[in-house]
Parts: C-alpha cells; structure tokens; sequence
C-alpha cells in the first residue's frame, strides 16, 4: 500500500477550525532556525505548487504540526517538539527560497 | 505498621481509575487530526489485511457487520497528555478478522483512508487487545473521531488507535509510521511513559 498518498482515498469535508494558516509555524521553527521560515517560499514535492510556506494549512491538533499544500493536501512539513530535541521533516518540501532581508 | 502508606494510598484514584505517568483526566472527547477529516460512505468502505506473502482479505461494510460484534468498554490515554475513562465501543475483534489468515509476520503497519500509518506489533492486536471500532457510545462513529471505522488499541497511546482505518500490512520487519517517523516511541506504552524515541 502507498503510505505517501495522502489524498488519493475518500472525498474531504473541509472543517474551517481544523487547521490554522501558517504562521503558526513561525513560533516553533524560530527556535531552531535563525530566520524567519514563515516568508520563505516552498515547492510541494507532491503537486509543485509553490508559495509562502504562511500559506500551508498547519494541523496543530496532533502528536506535532503537520503542515499540507493548500492546493493537494499532502504532507509538506512536519514537526515534532520532544523534551530535548526537535524532529523536523520537509520531505514533502522540493524546495525552499529563504529571504535572507537585505543581508549581503 | 502502616507509617508510610496511608497518604500514599489517600492520593490515588479508584481502582481501575488510574492515571499512567503524566497523564490527566478529560471528560469531553477531544478531537485530534492530522490532516483533513476523511468521508468515507459506508459503500466505499474496505478493510484489506495484507500478508508478508502479499495474500489479501478484504472484507466490504456489510462483511464487516455480518461478524460478531464486542462491545468493550476501555480507558484511552492519548500521549498529548490527556485521559479519558470508560469510554464505551461496539466493533469486531481483530482475533475473528486474523483467525484465518496465515502469516509468519511479527509486526504489523496499519493504514488510514487519509494516508495516515501507525505500526505495532502483531501481539498486540491479538488476544483480545484490538478492535476494528464502528460504534461509539451507542451511535455509529462519527468522521471526527474516525468513523465509518477505527482501529481501538487501548493499552498503547491513543495514536496507535489509527482513525479512517483501511489496512493493516502484516510485516516481517518492523516499519515505523507517521509519528513513528518521526521522534515518537516505536511501541508507545502509556505505563510506561513511553512517548517519544529513547523513552
Ligand atoms: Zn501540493
């Protein structure tokens, strides 16, 4: 079975409260990325679809954050905050542009 | 003489009413999702148990209500730190779903309608410990909390419990899930505080 499939089964009812937009993120990665990740711009790996990574759809209800592409909904980033150590996951993330505000 | 057990004993909740490490107690039914609520009608509904060997069985909604149905009554401990007493199901045993079905397989990887997957191993889905849940509290099981049908673990975290279940993958090896993935514990025993790898 596809375990990378994330959208392929069922039809989806959209609940407004079910997810924030992707601010969210800019708390949680600020404490292990020095710049501010919420402005850089991603490319699904699933459907190619670039934008803000503000723009993901972040299911904040869960074991971690599970950030998904607005347009497929396939899994983008991932977060999981332990005790002591932080598990990221941008398999779902082709590609990241970082603005980097004038530096250089 | 009992010095030292009294107060110990005073702060403990009922029998059958305790608490693992950490935990507290909830009386609403938290919602917890990692992703978009799957609506599945109960005809496309399938259940597909896959062996080692690739062999399939596959059972449709009415196959599903045409077996014998249990109704346990279970304590849910989900490892976002809540707890939930005496919750009330109704579904099919996984003793009666695996009774005829041959494997050698030692672990199992469940999969969601979704893409969700959550992975433990086989034994403890036998014996009485699992359930493939459609009812709760009286009422079929609503989307939010997994219905048409979820997979119901109770002595492991809640999120071993996969929600919008459509498989299980019967595995030589073992081979982590979702959260498994990713820093959380490979069995996940809430006795245990068994929460996030290395725990
Ligand atoms: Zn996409």
């Amino acid at each position: 079975m596809d375990t990378d499939r994330t959208s392929a089964q069922g039809t989806y009812e959209e609940y407004e409260t079910a997810y924030e937009d992707g601010n969210t993120l800019g708390g949680p990665l600020s404490e292990i990325f020095a710049v501010d990740l919420t402005a850089a711009v991603g490319r699904c790996a699933g459907c190619g679809a670039t934008g803000p990574l503000a723009r993901l759809r972040v299911y904040d209800r869960a074991p971690g954050l599970v950030a998904r592409c607005p347009d497929c909904s396939r899994v983008v980033l991932r977060l999981v905050r332990g005790p002591d150590t932080a598990w990221l996951d941008l398999q779902g993330a082709a590609s990241l542009a970082i603005p980097l505000g004038g530096r250089g | 003489m009992a010095i030292i057990s009294r107060g110990f004993h005073g702060r403990r909740p009922a029998p059958g009413r305790n608490l693992p490490p950490g935990q507290y107690e909830v009386h609403d039914f938290p919602v917890l999702s990692a992703g978009p609520t799957p609506h599945v009608t109960h005809d496309e509904w399938e259940f597909t148990l896959t062996t080692e060997t690739s062999a399939r069985h596959t059972w449709d909604w009415a196959e599903l209500m045409a077996l014998p149905a249990e109704t346990p009554t279970v304590d849910l401990h989900c490892v976002t730190k809540w707890s939930k007493f005496g919750t009330h199901w109704e579904g099919v045993s996984l003793d009666t779903l695996l009774a005829d079905v041959e494997t050698a397989a030692d672990f199992a990887l469940v999969h969601s309608y979704g893409g969700y997957t959550t992975n433990l191993p086989l034994a403890d889905l036998l014996d009485g410990q699992a359930w493939i849940a459609h009812r709760y509290d009286g009422e079929e099981l609503a989307p939010e909390h997994g219905g048409p049908a979820r997979l119901l673990v109770p002595h492991l975290y809640l999120w071993k419990s996969a929600k919008w279940v459509r498989g299980i993958e019967l595995l030589l090896d073992d081979e982590p899930g979702f959260w498994e993935g990713l820093g959380y514990h490979s069995y996940g025993d809430p006795w245990r505080e068994q929460r996030y790898q290395g725990d």
